[in-house]
């Protein structure tokens, strides 16, 4: 594995465009959103970062390199957890993107009954027709929910649900100007 | 749709078509700022609560709305023409993506208008006949039935008196600009009888959920301005008091993608006990799994999966606004996992993400 893991800076190799990859494991896509709410810096943003991976675009496969990874949402699932583990080896700055990806959150609710509980709810109690817990091909959820950090090295926090647009917005100014230093952003 | 994938994106778009970008960018910042000053946060804001709203709209926040509206009302109109020129080009897809008879379901209004918030919800069948009209919110498990499938998190719900998939129905846009009668905005409804003229009974291609989404932001965009300028818009009073006085509740609206049902039960302190919610996602989810298996048949040809075909497979999904997150709790990224099987059940080509 040649990413280097824990280190908050970005190689010095500027004026290059940065390779920014964004991830949606178990959230509401309102980080996203709140992502997009940069409105028209988003344009001048994309003058100077390319989107490599992620929901905002379309390609199949999470490439390798990537210098700055933003991920929304908890880690719910062995396919989460799978997911977060390739995404660490590929990426240089993990960041962790909102509240679900911080501390959990929402996705985390479900802790306090188990995801058996959960589940017999949603699948047998629920349902009209055909009630079963759906076993083929999905991924297993995990007994408990735990924030992204729980399961690999994060490099960067940022909360709130979501972050607004401004936060995002200077976060990312910083990463591009190669200082990580907004207060706001050191949590955890 | 066949493209170079690192540019098929709305970075892509930017630097292609930077003045599209720029007005899909500042169409959407419009919506997004209007909630912001009537409810102080873009994303999540706490602004409704039981009883009505937490804080009335200040007349300044209303004439900053109201200065945006002539933008946002001519990039809406520019966008949605622009689309229609260019729908010819997309025949192959229009034809194939999830093109098939399916029931509607959305809500309406007393007119039988287009309705988000209030009235009741109507089914019609793909000849464009209401099989079910006026059923109320608290009545929604007497016609709305849940199956489970084994192998997805989303539950596929269905028209109970048809049974499943007899009972299949579509909701979101195009659903309920099949289902009404018409709607009380003069440049919506102009647009409207314009779409409904695409086919004699319903509308069934979901390629045109596309089409009907900008019918849908042109007839928001007219409502907003209309109802900025009633007169009691300014009004103070925007909160009923209340405590828990029922034990068990159920609401439905019509989100942008498609209706969503709340049921809720709650204790004496108004604490919830017991929920179920039946969204957009749901109600589609068996016409999109038939949408995918359309355009497979028509696009995948040969022993190998090509990007194109991997494309559309997607777009087809897309094409329905799809929200994987609050359906099912599962990955966010659209998870593809496509194998390419000969008749006799050999793999020829997979491709997975």
């Amino acid at each position: 594995m040649s990413a280097p893991v824990g280190q908050a800076s970005l190689p010095a190799e500027q004026p290059k465009k940065i390779r920014l990859a964004t991830v949606w494991l178990d959230g509401c896509s309102g980080c996203h959103m709140s992502l997009l709410d940069t409105d028209e810096r988003l344009i001048e943003l994309a003058k100077r970062v390319t989107v490599v991976w992620g929901p905002l675009v379309d390609l199949k496969e999470f490439p390798a390199e990537v210098d700055v990874t933003l991920v929304e949402g908890a880690i719910s699932s062995e396919e989460d957890l799978h997911r977060i583990k390739m995404v660490r080896a590929r990426t240089k700055l993990l960041v962790s993107l909102g509240d679900c990806a911080v501390t959990g959150n929402v996705p985390a609710m479900r802790n306090k009954f188990g995801a058996s509980a959960v589940l017999r709810r949603a699948y047998l109690e629920n349902v009209t027709l055909d009630p079963q817990i759906p076993r083929e091909i999905v991924p297993t959820l995990l007994p408990a929910v735990r924030p992204v950090h729980e399961a690999v090295p994060v490099d960067l926090f940022i909360p709130g649900c979501p972050p607004s647009a401004d936060l995002i917005f200077s976060v990312l100014s910083d990463l591009l100007e190669g200082k990580v230093s907004n207060p706001a952003a050191k949590f955890g | 749709m066949d493209s170079d994938p690192a540019q098929r994106n709305i970075f892509g778009v930017m630097e292609a078509h930077p003045e599209i970008a720029r007005e899909g960018v500042r169409l959407r910042q419009f919506g997004q700022q209007a909630i912001e000053w009537l409810a102080g946060k873009r994303i999540h804001p706490s602004w409704v609560v039981p009883g009505g709203v937490n804080e009335p709209l200040s007349a300044a926040n209303r004439d900053r709305i109201l200065a945006g509206m002539p933008e946002a009302l001519a990039i809406a109109r520019r966008t949605l023409d622009w689309f229609k020129t260019g729908m010819e080009r997309f025949r192959e897809e229009i034809r194939t993506f999830a093109n098939s008879p399916t029931l509607f379901m959305g809500l309406v209004n007393d007119k039988g208008g287009l309705e988000f918030y209030d009235g009741k919800l109507r089914f019609l069948d793909a000849g464009g006949h209401v099989v079910q009209d006026g059923v109320a919110a608290a009545d929604y498990a007497e016609y709305i039935g849940e199956l489970a499938h084994p192998w997805t998190y989303l539950k596929s719900s269905f028209f109970k008196p048809l049974g499943y998939p007899e009972g299949v129905y579509r909701v979101g846009p195009l659903a309920r600009l099949n289902i009404i009668d018409g709607c009380d905005t003069p440049l919506a409804s102009q647009e409207w009888a314009e779409f409904r003229e695409l086919d004699r009974g319903a509308v069934l291609s979901s390629f045109h959920y596309h089409y009907a989404r900008l019918v849908e932001i042109l007839y928001a965009l007219e409502k907003i301005e209309q109802l900025l300028r009633s007169p009691d818009i300014l009004d103070p009073n925007v909160r009923a008091l209340a405590s828990a006085n029922q034990s068990e509740g159920v609401g439905v609206a019509e989100a942008p993608r498609g209706t969503l049902i709340h049921h809720y039960k709650v204790d004496r302190d108004g604490l919830i006990t017991w929920a179920n919610l039946i969204i957009a996602t749901g109600h589609n989810n068996a016409a999109m799994n038939r949408g995918v298996l359309q355009v497979a048949r028509h696009f995948v040809q040969g022993n190998k999966l090509t990007e194109g075909m991997l494309n559309r497979v997607e777009a087809v999904i897309r094409a329905f606004d799809p929200c994987l997150s609050c359906s099912t709790h599962a990955d966010g990224h659209l998870a593809l996992e496509i194998d390419l099987r000969a008749h006799d059940g050999a793999l020829l080509d997979s491709v997975r993400n």
